[in-house]
């Protein structure tokens, strides 16, 4: 058995604003183990977006023991960090974040140039994950040419395309209609299902939320359920 | 790989806002050139000036009354033609001497007159400096000795007096005195402002008795190589003041004129490319305030670069790579402007330009010094950006 995706041990998470200090989480302990399908889920200001940039990496706890990838995130600097994010976690966000006035495969491709990967292995790799999410037919199309569903198809595609453990879906589905968002769910879901990799979403829709394995509930920086 | 990434996305930045970095290079275009140019005018002028020193003739030494030093007046006179008799002695040879007394007197042929300088001069003149004779010939030992009332013109008394017509034959008067043209030199043309060609060559006795005074204004000696200059320069001198206790006297040769010019014109050189340098600091300063507003408005794509693996020295490479391209572009378009504007500068005025492979170097090396320079905060900035902060951006 592989290890753990992820393991959180009495996490927390405090900022310092204008010399207060206001804790964001306060002692989470949960593990995502590999395959997994999470959902976490809470009302804005529970800390889930806290809680997702630490998992994904971005940030690190203030206290407790953070595991990605059997790693622990302690004492890792920016550049490993920034090593670790690419090696393991691929991140879908509500806005997609695509690179405007790029083209998809050259949008896919963006993780693998900061691996070192040579142009041409690039290209194909982003070719085959785009195929693999349906855009095939999209390769050279620039984020103003592609949908809303489209566009969020080549961000999932962006996050597979190192191969990484872990999804981390920051509301997948917020910007998008019924019928995308349903398409888009359904798509990381496959992906989950037949590559393996572990699937954590986080949303406020409870509907979203109900069709993963496992429901993290949040609230005011703690897990509630 | 990751650079070439970096360069793409540089260029590809470049391109979004053409017109932003075009205004953002103009600075750096401005200033680049403006060096260019000033230090081709520089280069230029001393190049002329060191050509019309060396001109004059080699292993020259001129003897002068007084100490030749910048801003002190000059001193009048105590040589007489006695005195250039007696260095003639020590030289050993009087075709290696020339002597001069001058004044400023008006010359008239008919209807048509000129103010030029009379030099008084001897025989020798034209084979201790080097000048040469259009037409006619050059005034003969006879005429010194016999005080004869004859005439060189320079090129441009000639044309003032004679037009086109030949002037070798002619009568003409200086100072209302009639003399005889007997040859006209070749064209010298002008050396810092001054008209060279503006002068009338006669014997020395003959300008003596029109001046009303017996005096000499310079001695100038041809050493016979460059070893002796000095020791006949101090045996001159030597002699010069046991003839006339009391008086000083100078001797300076072409390489302590070079040396004076060329420093004072190094010094012109420098001053001006600094001026020109504080625009490309200004330039610089314009490149890195748009990188500040480059690096802002990119702050979402940053974080998503970060987000999916770039380190923050890859960040920082790019945005410091599109400070360099937005100098080094227009460091490139400046040399240009600069080498255009010289050559026109060259052709069209009478400033001389001579353009360098330093100054260029130096021109281009600076530019791409201040994108560095000027590009390191904004691209260090971006770097540190917290992902977490640039994602939430909006």
């Amino acid at each position: 058995m592989s290890p753990a995706a992820l393991v959180a041990e009495d996490v927390t998470r405090e900022y310092a604003l204008d010399g207060v200090t206001v804790p964001a989480l306060r002692g989470v302990s949960f593990t995502v183990e590999a395959g997994d399908y999470v959902a976490i889920i809470g009302p804005s200001g529970s800390g889930k977006s806290t809680l997702m940039h630490l998992l994904g990496g971005l940030d690190r706890p203030t206290s407790g023991r953070l595991l990605i990838g059997g790693r622990d995130v302690a004492g890792l600097g920016p550049q490993e960090l920034a090593r670790l994010r690419n090696e393991t976690i691929g991140f879908v966000f509500q806005s997609f974040h695509l690179l405007a006035r790029t083209s998809a495969v050259e949008n896919v491709a963006l993780p693998l140039v900061y691996r070192g990967t040579r142009a041409a292995e690039r290209r194909r790799r982003a070719r085959a994950v785009l195929e693999r999410v349906g855009l095939g037919h999209r390769l050279d199309h620039r984020p103003n040419q592609l949908s809303g569903g489209e566009q969020q198809r080549v961000a999932i595609a962006r996050a597979l395309v190192t191969d990484p453990q872990v999804l981390l879906a920051d509301e997948p589905t917020g910007n998008l209609d019924t019928r995308n968002g349903q398409a888009v769910l359904a798509l990381l879901e496959a992906l989950n299902r037949e590559q393996g990799v572990a699937l954590v979403i986080v949303t406020h829709d409870n509907e979203v939320a109900a069709r993963a394995a496992r429901r993290i509930v949040m609230r005011d920086g703690e897990i509630v359920s | 790989m990751r650079l070439a990434e970096a360069w793409r996305v540089a260029i590809d930045a470049l391109r979004a806002n053409r017109l932003r970095s075009m205004l953002t290079m103009l600075g750096v275009i401005i200033g680049v050139a403006a060096v260019v140019v000033l230090v081709a005018i520089g280069t230029g002028t001393k190049q002329k000036i060191e050509q019309q020193v060396e001109g004059l003739g080699s292993n020259l030494l001129i003897v002068v009354p007084g100490q030749v030093n910048i801003g002190s007046a000059p001193s009048v006179s105590r040589l007489d033609l006695s005195d250039v008799d007696a260095v003639t002695k020590i030289v050993g040879d009087r075709n290696r001497v020339a002597v001069t007394v001058a004044s400023g007197e008006t010359v008239a042929a008919g209807a048509a007159d000129t103010f030029a300088t009379i030099n008084g001069v001897i025989e020798t003149t034209p084979q201790v400096f080097v000048r040469h004779l259009a037409r006619g010939t050059y005034l003969s030992r006879s005429d010194v000795d016999t005080q004869r009332r004859v005439a060189v013109l320079g090129w441009s008394v000639a044309h003032a007096l004679f037009a086109d017509r030949d002037a070798v034959g002619q009568q003409i008067t200086i100072a209302g005195v009639r003399f005889r043209v007997i040859g006209v030199f070749e064209q010298l043309g002008q050396s810092l402002g001054i008209d060279r060609d503006n002068e009338v060559h006669v014997p020395i006795t003959t300008a003596q008795r029109l001046l009303g005074t017996n005096r000499v204004d310079g001695i100038a000696v041809k050493a016979p190589n460059r070893d002796e200059i000095d020791d006949l320069g101090a045996r001159i001198i030597a002699e010069l003041s046991r003839r006339h206790p009391g008086t000083e006297f100078s001797a300076v040769t072409q390489e302590q004129i070079l040396g004076v010019l060329g420093d004072i014109l190094g010094v012109l050189t420098g001053v001006l490319a600094a001026i020109a340098g504080i625009s490309l600091l200004v330039g610089g300063v314009g490149v890195s305030n748009i990188m500040l507003v480059s690096v802002r408005e990119r702050t979402k794509e940053i974080g998503l670069r970060k987000a999916v693996g770039a380190r923050p020295r890859d960040i920082g490479l790019q945005f410091l790579l599109e400070a360099v391209l937005l100098t080094t572009l227009g460091g490139f378009a400046g040399m240009a402007l600069g080498i255009a504007a010289s050559l026109i500068v060259a052709a069209l005025s009478p400033v001389p330009a001579a353009i360098t492979w330093w100054s260029l170097t130096l021109a281009f090396g600076v530019s791409a010094a201040v994108g560095i320079v000027f590009g390191v905060v904004p691209a260090q900035r971006a770097g540190r950006l917290d992902p977490v902060v640039a994602l939430r951006t909006e």
